[in-house]
């Protein structure tokens, strides 16, 4: 359902992505793994429009997303969870919710949508009227998530959902990641967490300074020698 | 001995004042919030209200419409120029850094004053009275009734713009755009469309200021918005700059600190007094009365 062919980006003289080409197929978890700086960000905000790339393609279904308004691909059902959550910090968690159903104009439907998170994270529902920016960080990662489910989603991009987060809340996030995905949602997911990622994903890429540099089936990669030395620390 | 009636008629009058400044300070406020940008032409639309007001009232009164009506053209304009400025001077330079934009800022104020003295001269214009009301007598104090009415209107309109800001779905997404604006591009804002809007509405406020202040001082001329725009910047920036109800605290604050200094203490001191005030808020609190910082979290 998501294609990026041969894409490339750069931050001004610096040539940021390389060539890079990957795909994700309807139901899947892809992970994309690396070290900090590989450029996973850089990738996941191409894909989203919030960073211009410099040649490529990036093809949700048969829309070409480069030439794609940013404010309009979430309309396309794909939403993304951004590295360092972004929630609204002064307005209200439900506040955050309703903008998360930005795209769409029935209360009606909105109120559902609500309903529905708060049943999934019940600690959301308890802080309905707190303002985001006064939530912990695994409150704040929940939110986000929230945030985008309410634009019902047929694809989640998610960035660094484990960042900061303690190990128990780690589990946390990664049990949300899986219901959200038996829910019928295809997730893509970036994380600097190669071990939980692989754990549930499906297939892997592994990137490094902007190359992939390998790809395949996650339960293959977690036993790859490179792969376990370089990223699972064994 | 205090004297009830005056100090009615200043409460009446500082309220009145504030409410103008408010307006103004909304604008101020509104735009930087969004863009992080001092728009310091935002002043010259008041006077391009002021002169719009001058041409189009004996128009209306022709009509044998109320003159007020005229506020109405007032806005238009005001917010054709408003949008127009935003742009055709603002958003080419929007990613080149904030003293870019301040300059441009600086340079379209100067533009509108000058090009507002080739096309109506340098002579002020008297604008015809815009309303017709008696005094009105409470508590012993003699009222002006278009104060009140001016007062009520600016009272209203800030009271509208907090519904809209807090309830409606464009409103939540003006709150959303200054607080994330990666955050609001994802859940689908347009974020360009976002900004357009609030100079919109930042400029239609300021016709209605340019309503309220010729309904008192019945003049218009290039620099009406020149010490207006500076005290209203004064107030949202005393208010909390960036937080709408801080706007409106700040414009009132320096409407009835002005009018009390004038009555009570010493006329000539009121803009020193005010100016006074506003180190001494920043050096206690530098964000403003109602500013606050929430950290992030990482």
């Amino acid at each position: 359902m998501l294609k990026v062919n041969n894409l490339n980006v750069s931050y001004g003289a610096i040539h940021a992505i390389h060539d890079v080409s990957l795909h994700v197929e309807e139901g899947e978890i892809v992970t994309l793994i690396g070290a900090n700086g590989a450029g996973k960000t850089t990738i996941l905000h191409t894909i989203t429009g919030l960073k211009k790339a410099a040649s490529g393609d990036v093809l949700l279904y048969d829309n070409n997303l480069l030439k794609t308004e940013p404010s309009k691909i979430i309309s396309l059902g794909m939403a993304h969870v951004p590295e360092g959550r972004h929630v609204f910090p002064t307005m209200t968690v439900e506040e955050n919710l309703e903008m998360g159903a930005y795209i769409f104009n029935s209360k009606d439907d909105i109120k559902v949508g609500i309903k529905d998170v708060y049943q999934r994270f019940p600690r959301l529902k308890e802080r309905s009227k707190q303002l985001a920016g006064t939530l912990s960080g695994g409150e704040q990662q929940m939110l986000a998530v929230g945030r985008a489910i309410m634009s019902k989603p047929k694809i989640l991009l998610m960035d660094e959902p484990s960042m900061g987060l303690s190990p128990i809340l780690v589990k946390e996030i990664f049990s949300i990641i899986e219901e959200v995905h038996n829910q019928g949602i295809t997730i893509l997911l970036v994380e600097q967490n190669a071990k939980m990622a692989l754990s549930i994903a499906d297939r892997a890429y592994v990137l490094e300074t902007g190359h992939i540099k390998m790809e395949g089936d996650a339960k293959e990669l977690m036993d790859n020698d490179d792969v376990r030395k370089a990223y699972l620390g064994v | 001995m205090l004297n009830v009636s005056l100090f009615i008629q200043s409460i009446v009058n500082g309220l009145n004042q504030g409410a103008v400044y408010a307006l103004v300070a909304l604008g101020y406020t509104m735009v930087y919030g969004i863009i992080r940008m001092i728009n310091f032409a935002h002043g010259d639309f008041i006077m391009v209200g002021g002169y719009t007001l001058f041409y189009t009232i004996p128009l209306m009164v022709n009509a044998g419409m109320p003159a007020w009506m005229s506020v109405i053209i007032a806005i238009a304009v005001c917010t054709i120029v408003g949008v127009a400025v935003e742009r055709i001077a603002y958003k080419p330079v929007r990613g080149a850094g904030s003293m870019s934009a301040l300059i441009t800022a600086l340079a379209m104020s100067l533009f509108l004053e000058n090009l507002a003295l080739v096309l109506f001269g340098a002579n002020p214009k008297s604008v015809p009275a815009i309303f017709n009301l008696p005094m009105i007598d409470f508590a012993g104090a003699k009222l002006p009734g278009k104060a009140l009415i001016t007062l009520v209107i600016g009272l209203a309109i800030m009271l509208l713009l907090q519904i809209f800001i807090k309830f409606t779905k464009l409103g939540k997404a003006m709150r959303a755009v200054p607080q994330d604006k990666q955050a609001s591009t994802l859940v689908g804002i347009n974020v360009n469309k976002i900004i357009t809007i609030t100079f919109a509405i930042g400029s239609a406020l300021a016709a209605v200021a340019a309503l309220m202040y010729c309904s008192t001082y019945p003049r218009a001329n290039t620099e009406m918005g020149v010490m207006l725009g500076l005290k209203a910047f004064i107030a949202a920036v005393l208010g909390g700059i960036g937080i709408i109800p801080g706007a409106m605290l700040g414009g009132i604050i320096v409407g009835l600190v002005e009018i009390f200094v004038k009555v009570y203490l010493a006329p000539g001191w009121y803009e020193a007094i005010t100016y006074g005030i506003l180190i001494v808020v920043l050096l206690v609190k530098p964000t403003g009365i109602l500013g606050k910082n929430i950290g992030e979290k990482v």
